[in-house]
């Protein structure tokens, strides 16, 4: 699984950057997915994200002190780490400084590691 | 029509599917193979009396009424319909009631292809009983399409009716929450005996169009009727009219292949062109985006020959959509080639490296494009790989071509 760490997901992009920014994740995942290696993926946008604490304690985002939020994840099929972090380099996250993709194992299961 | 010769044949495509699919609707699929000897035994008389008693006035009429008649007499002389027989109409023979008309051939039609895209049939016996049943084909043609003999096509069919009884499939229309599985399956029936008919190896030109013309039909029937005029039927016929429209413009007199940017724009067809987007824009209502959608959107562009930035931009975002959908070696491989058109060809050609399709020949012919103007030597490589991965005549007249035209550079 890679997931997308932006380091101030509050930051507002403009449309043509989004715009741009989409352009090049589709091109990202479907060069992925033309490796017949993608499994799925979603975006998690900020709006209307709660945060629930302890003692069921409910508070809206941003999240305490900390900027740094989850942006969204894919999901690929990789023979080894190392195949799934060459992957995590073409994602256009990171050319966002300071924003990185974690490289986690999907623990085994459901076929996909 | 002016001969006799021209008229039956040109009877038996109409006529025959209706009448089998008519009468084993009315005996139930498990006779499907006699409905079939009857509309051939009524073909079978119309050959033996018309060239001595005249063509009748209305021909059609005449082959509705003889096979009414042989069905009467087959359903009277055996009484394992008995039971069947007996539940749905009344006993007297002369009474039963055989219904050609135009709304219940076109309903008998819509059931039986439902059930014959069951999903227990393998799928190429799915669209060989299509042809058979649906289209009217003869077996020599199912043959010729499907590069086949006649004795496999036969066994085939045979063990795909087999099923269709042993599975008691029913001739109906599957009930409102079975229908979004079964109709996609039906569909990808429908999208296969497209494929087969543009792609087909055959040499017989008519009867590859005929093909394409048959799915263009049967997917028609769907638009017709209410509840699988879906916005994905839609989709997929918008899909078949664009590529349609290439027909005439994609092979030559010789029947060999010409290219996509080699050909003459002059010869696609316009109408179906505008037919195409007219579907397409219907399909675009509702919030579902099948793969036929996206096909159908790839085959758009394709209408417009002209290379723009705007046309690659989205023919690449499609091929993305689609990959991400539902993967497939084509689908990757022309992805490829959108990027190298978006990106340029050395960006396209570390795509093309990470996608280790070795045993496909289309694989290495795409490479062996994007080499053509960065390393001569590796283009023909690649090429003399294609070559001899490739499986057809037709494949590797394209590729000797490529190979030649790169000789004579320097």
């Amino acid at each position: 699984m890679l997931i997308f760490r932006h380091e101030d997901g509050g930051k507002v992009a403009s449309p043509e950057q989004m715009q741009s920014w989409m352009k090049q994740t589709m091109d990202w995942i479907g060069g992925i997915a033309a490796q017949n290696k993608y499994v799925g993926g979603n975006g998690l946008p900020l709006e209307s994200s709660r945060v629930v604490g302890h003692n069921n304690i409910v508070t809206n985002g941003p999240f305490g002190d900390i900027k740094e939020t989850i942006g969204g994840y894919i999901i690929v099929k990789a023979e080894s780490i190392d195949e799934a972090v060459e992957f995590a380099k073409g994602s256009p996250v990171l050319q966002g400084e300071g924003n990185t993709v974690e490289v986690r194992k999907i623990a085994k299961g459901d076929g996909a590691h | 029509m002016n001969s006799q010769q021209e008229l039956i044949p040109h009877l038996f495509r109409t006529e025959f599917r209706k009448i089998t699919t008519v009468l084993s609707k009315l005996m139930g699929i498990e006779h499907i193979e006699v409905a079939e000897d009857i509309a051939s035994d009524t073909f079978l008389a119309a050959a033996e009396s018309w060239p001595y008693k005249g063509v009748p006035p209305n021909p059609t009429a005449w082959l509705y009424n003889v096979a009414k008649n042989k069905a009467r007499n087959y359903i009277t002389r055996n009484h394992i319909f008995a039971n069947k027989v007996a539940r749905q109409i009344t006993h007297e023979s002369q009474a039963i009631e055989i219904d050609l008309s135009d709304k219940n051939i076109n309903d008998s039609q819509l059931q039986m292809l439902f059930a014959i895209c069951h999903p227990t049939i393998a799928i190429e016996a799915q669209i060989g009983l299509a042809l058979r049943i649906l289209c009217g084909f003869g077996i020599n043609e199912i043959a010729n399409a499907f590069l086949s003999n006649k004795e496999t096509i036969n066994k085939r069919l045979f063990r795909a009716k087999e099923k269709l009884r042993t599975e008691k499939v029913a001739i109906e229309f599957p009930e409102e929450t079975s229908i979004r599985p079964r109709l996609d399956a039906v569909l990808r029936t429908l999208y296969l005996l497209f494929n087969e008919g543009y792609y087909s190896e055959s040499q017989d030109t008519i009867l590859r169009n005929d093909l394409c013309l048959e799915a263009m039909r049967l997917s028609y029937l769907l638009l017709e009727n209410e509840s699988t005029n879906v916005p994905e039927v839609n989709a997929l016929f918008a899909l078949m009219c664009f590529h349609a429209s290439r027909f005439e413009a994609r092979k030559d007199t010789n029947g060999e292949i010409i290219l996509y940017q080699d050909q003459d724009e002059s010869l696609w067809n316009k109408a179906l062109i505008e037919k195409g987007v007219y579907f397409l824009h219907k399909a675009s209502q509702g919030s579902q985006l099948s793969k036929y959608h996206i096909e159908a959107s790839i085959g758009y562009w394709h209408t417009i020959k002209a290379d723009t930035p705007e046309k690659w931009e989205n023919i690449l975002h499609l091929y993305n959509q689609l990959l991400i959908l539902e993967y497939s070696p084509i689908a990757a491989l022309n992805r490829t080639f959108a990027v190298s058109k978006v990106h340029g060809k050395t960006i396209a050609i570390a795509e093309a490296e990470k996608l280790k399709l070795l045993d496909n020949p289309y694989y290495f012919t795409l490479l062996g494009e994007l080499y053509k103007d960065i390393d001569v030597l590796k283009a023909k490589e690649n090429f003399k790989k294609a070559y001899d991965l490739a499986r057809t005549k037709a494949d590797k007249q394209v590729i000797q071509k490529q190979i030649e035209t790169l000789q004579k550079t320097p």
